[in-house]
């Protein structure tokens, strides 16, 4: 130790001035800074949702809440039945993950590994429809979910899931399922097992993580969905997340303390599932760009 | 080798009829949705814009004058001014800064996760509460953005209370999101083999270069693809114009969902909706294959060498 301390000061400096990476300093502050840029938002909004009333209009804003209102949060969330906007998400994001995960496997499971007549006219239709806007598909839905009675009740929204209605989900499986080896599928067929028992006990075991991205992505998406819970949902009863944050936004427009409170409260489970489920998140974009 | 030879004895050459029967019976679900859910609707669309109907009474024929009517509803043409010019701004700033947040994430610099994790999470979140943020965050009095500028001594605007720049603070907040963008682009980044850069450094490239000769055509699918997502998307915004500025003001951010959305769902016109609906279908349709078209002179596919 004694002797590493003792080396001439100054040749260790020229040392490693040399190895300095200049772009990689730079590369730091600028991520830094964009970091900084990317979080003041959230700082923002936390610390606005914690204030009093009257301590929310300042200029310039103070970060730091003095005092903390906690209370703004049980005030918020009991304003309106958030608990009851919570449990309908949940359950529109649990029948959605039962019927677009099954639908969607199977079909992206034919798609990668059976062969078939057809096959590459009807995939060539399934990323086809990646490309349609909701706009073309919204009226005539909405027509004939009426005409059945539906509007109002969850069954728009959960029906069209149990027949495949993402194709991007059904194109991530059979991505996934493409890079599995053939070798396995072969002798499983060779031993007798249907086609069926084959998915049953050797692919879908085996394809865990694709089936844990589609979830999260069907979570995700269900916890933004927007336009179409508010066309079919009629009744506060059966109001989403979204939905009751739209209502609480219209009522307690000019109350920015509760407000904040209330969409901080919609934000924290996707927080939440993002920073433990992240890896699942970003592996779904890495299963796009495999080869196939 | 041994087990590839016995199956090569097993493996049909022709179709099994068994597998294809169980194929079709896989995909069945989606092609009952597929018909039910998107070809059907699509082409009810059709028919259904040259109707008038309220879905109350019967429809009416109405040949093309719902086509008509849009030629002379000036918020027609407003919205499609709209989100034109948001897809023609935010689209491309999307990808340039995604990009140049992926770049520097791919420097194998250290912390990268934490980075990654910082600049992707605001692009997971529910967009309304994204939108209740926003309205606070670009408040003219009380706003964090305008907080920002009075640092610099400058007046920030009424971002969503004046006509002029209600859209630029809808594209400023729609950079918040960028870190999906920037996702798919680190796993190209990633995907470019490392004896392209060393090649590239022998050749004498240095960083620029290599940025210009490598980089740059090895992500240009990937530039290609998120330019067309990017675009659709941008024809699907609604719930941000819709909480915050409900398509104000003075029209200045009334997206072409929303004026739609006001047709169907506010006047129950649905054929003119309908008209609208397939107007854009087709408009998207044409951007799309014209992007496509000229992609042609700057999009570099590696297979494309190993033809030649």
């Amino acid at each position: 130790m004694a002797a590493i301390a003792q080396r001439p000061v100054s040749n260790n400096w020229a040392a490693k001035a040399r190895e300095v990476d200049w772009v990689k300093v730079l590369a730091h502050i600028v991520l830094i800074a964009g970091s900084v840029v990317f979080l003041m938002p959230f700082v923002y909004v936390v610390s606005t949702s914690l204030k009093t009333a009257g301590d929310v209009y300042t200029f310039p804003p103070e970060f730091i809440p003095d005092p903390v209102q906690w209370a703004n949060y049980p005030d918020a969330l009991t304003a309106m039945p958030f608990d009851v906007f919570f449990f309908n998400t949940i359950f529109l994001a649990l029948g959605r993950i039962i019927g677009l995960t099954l639908s969607c496997s199977l079909a992206g499971f034919a798609f990668a590994k059976l062969r078939w007549k057809g096959r590459n006219t009807l995939f060539f239709i399934v990323l086809l429809t990646l490309m349609i806007p909701v706009e073309v598909t919204l009226i005539p839905r909405y027509i004939l979910f009426s005409k059945l009675g539906w509007v109002g009740s969850f069954a728009p929204l959960l029906v069209p899931g149990f027949f495949a209605e993402n194709a991007f989900f059904v194109f991530l499986f059979r991505q996934f399922f493409m890079t599995m080896g053939q070798d396995l599928i072969d002798a499983a067929r060779i031993d007798g097992c249907s086609f069926i028992g084959l998915f049953r006990r050797i692919i879908a075991p085996n394809a865990k993580p694709v089936f844990a991205v589609v979830a999260i992505y069907i979570i995700q998406n269900n916890w933004n969905s927007f336009l179409l819970p508010m066309i079919y949902l009629t009744d506060r009863s059966k109001y989403t997340l979204a939905l009751g944050l739209r209502l609480f936004n219209e009522q307690y427009y000019s109350q920015t303390h509760l407000l904040m409170a209330a969409s901080v409260f919609v934000v924290i489970p996707i927080v939440i599932l993002f920073f433990f489920m992240q890896r699942y998140f970003i592996q779904g974009v890495v299963f796009t760009g495999s080869k196939g | 080798m041994g087990a590839s030879f016995v199956i090569n004895i097993f493996k049909p050459k022709r179709l099994s009829f068994w597998e294809s029967l169980n194929a079709w019976i896989f995909v069945s679900p989606w092609i009952l949705g597929f018909i039910l859910f998107t070809g059907g609707p699509i082409l009810a669309s059709l028919v259904i814009s040259f109707t008038n109907w309220d879905i109350v009474n019967p429809p009416q024929w109405a040949g093309l004058s719902n086509y008509e009517t849009m030629l002379s509803d000036p918020l027609f043409f407003q919205s499609l001014k709209v989100t034109t010019l948001y897809a023609l701004v935010a689209v491309p700033l999307q990808i340039v800064v995604g990009l140049f947040i992926a770049l520097l994430l791919n420097t194998k610099i250290r912390l990268i996760g934490l980075y990654r994790t910082l600049f992707y999470l605001p692009a997971v979140l529910p967009i309304v509460s994204v939108a209740v943020m926003w309205r606070w965050i670009l408040s003219r009095d009380w706003g964090l953005i305008n907080w920002f500028l009075s640092l610099f001594g400058v007046y920030g605007p009424g971002w969503l209370s004046e006509p002029e720049w209600a859209l630029p603070a809808l594209i400023l907040m729609s950079l918040w999101g960028v870190g999906a963008g920037m996702l798919i682009y680190l796993a190209g980044l990633q995907g470019i083999p490392t004896d392209f850069y060393e090649a590239a450094k022998v050749d004498g490239a240095g960083r620029w270069a290599s940025f210009r000769y490598v980089t740059l055509p090895m992500i240009s699918p990937v530039i290609l693809f998120q330019l067309v997502v990017g675009l659709i998307a941008a024809f699907q915004v609604f719930a941000q114009p819709f909480i915050m500025t409900e398509g104000g003001p003075q029209n200045s951010t009334l997206f072409y969902l929303l004026h739609l959305f006001r047709n169907a769902f506010e006047f129950f016109r649905m054929g003119y909706a309908s008209a609208l609906s397939w107007v854009l279908f087709m408009y998207i349709a044409v951007l799309t294959l014209l992007i496509f078209r000229f992609s042609a002179a700057w999009v570099f596919y590696e297979g494309e060498i190993k033809n030649e």
